[in-house]
């Protein structure tokens, strides 16, 4: 609960911020509160990934992106209610939503009487491998783990294009661009 | 530049145990939490910090960028490789049970190759990644 109100806390701070290296900074927090959160649930796989692509490499590619631009955010020109508007009433769909989930955690629940058990009694005897997070990443649902790193693949490719592109026209130009 | 020496010699220092942490995050992430996408990310980690701390050119001689860029398709290609070669073996696709004659170790072997090919292609676009908004700076 305290880590909660801590990520509530950080949120405000985001966006009440104006200089981005602060906000940049701030969601560094954010992503190592949220890590901290998944080690609470006992999920320490994602927050492993969480501590090291939210608060390592992407802290980092944030600031080699603010080294490109300005360090403030610009003031908006309009009123923005209507995003307000837009925004709250889309959260309190969403927490109306989730009143209507099973408890947390609990032993009845659909999750955990249908795959989940098969998993946990068969993962050893099956693949020989004692973290059942890596024998359903790696083999059960090995498909899936297929599409994220090829979706891994095709961003980093589609980044990299765009930027080369880029530069590549500059140079192309004459001038020496910044 | 003789004021960041403990920042050179404190990150000289770390280098060899960030490295350590990725391989054992890969090769224990049956056993432990982690594997291919943690080792991957946390390598990356290691060849930025050294990229800030030493500069582009250090960082270039250690991962050259020909290197990063082909690691990105190889990672791909070796898990996609890895379900091929149970095609052939006339199993489905990726099913690893025939990639040796225990089905068991057959698996746990695939696994490894697998989370191998996850571990070169993350690391490779992280590194990548990095090389190019830092460049575009330039």
């Amino acid at each position: 609960m305290a880590l909660l109100t801590l990520l509530a806390v950080t949120t405000v701070a985001i966006v009440r911020q104006r200089n981005l290296f602060g906000v940049v900074i701030l969601a560094g927090i954010y992503s190592f509160l949220m890590a901290s959160l998944l080690i609470a649930l006992d999920a320490v796989d994602v927050a492993m990934t969480e501590a090291s692509v939210g608060a390592g490499v992407s802290t980092v590619l944030l600031l080699a992106t603010l080294h490109l631009t300005k360090t403030t955010e610009a003031p908006s020109l309009h009123r923005n209610l209507l995003p307000l508007l837009v925004v709250l009433i889309v959260g309190a769909i969403l927490v109306w939503g989730t009143l209507s989930l099973p408890p947390f955690g609990f032993a009845e629940n659909v999750i955990n009487q249908h795959v989940v058990p098969r998993y946990l009694a068969k993962s050893i005897a099956e693949t020989g491998v004692p973290n059942v997070v890596t024998s359903v990443l790696a083999d059960y649902r090995g498909y899936d783990t297929l599409g994220e790193t090829t979706v891994i693949f095709t961003a980093g490719i589609g980044v990299m294009l765009l930027l080369r592109g880029l530069r590549r026209r500059d140079q192309r130009d004459g001038g020496d661009a910044p | 530049m003789s004021l960041d020496l403990i920042l050179r010699i404190g990150t000289k220092l770390i280098l060899p145990f960030i490295l350590l942490f990725a391989l054992y995050v890969q090769f224990h992430g049956d056993y432990g939490p982690g594997g291919g996408f943690q080792a991957g990310v946390i390598s990356a980690g290691m060849v930025i910090l050294i990229a800030i701390t030493f500069g582009l050119g250090p960082a270039k001689r250690i991962a050259p960028e020909a290197l990063v860029q082909a690691m990105v398709p190889l990672g791909v290609l070796i898990y996609a490789g890895t379900g091929v070669a149970g095609l052939l073996l006339g199993k489905n696709y990726l099913d690893y049970s025939v990639l040796g004659p225990d089905p068991v170790h057959a698996r746990e072997f695939g696994i490894l190759c697998v989370e191998i090919g996850v571990l070169i292609t993350v690391s490779g676009t992280m590194t990548a990644l990095f090389y190019a908004f830092v460049e575009r700076g330039r």
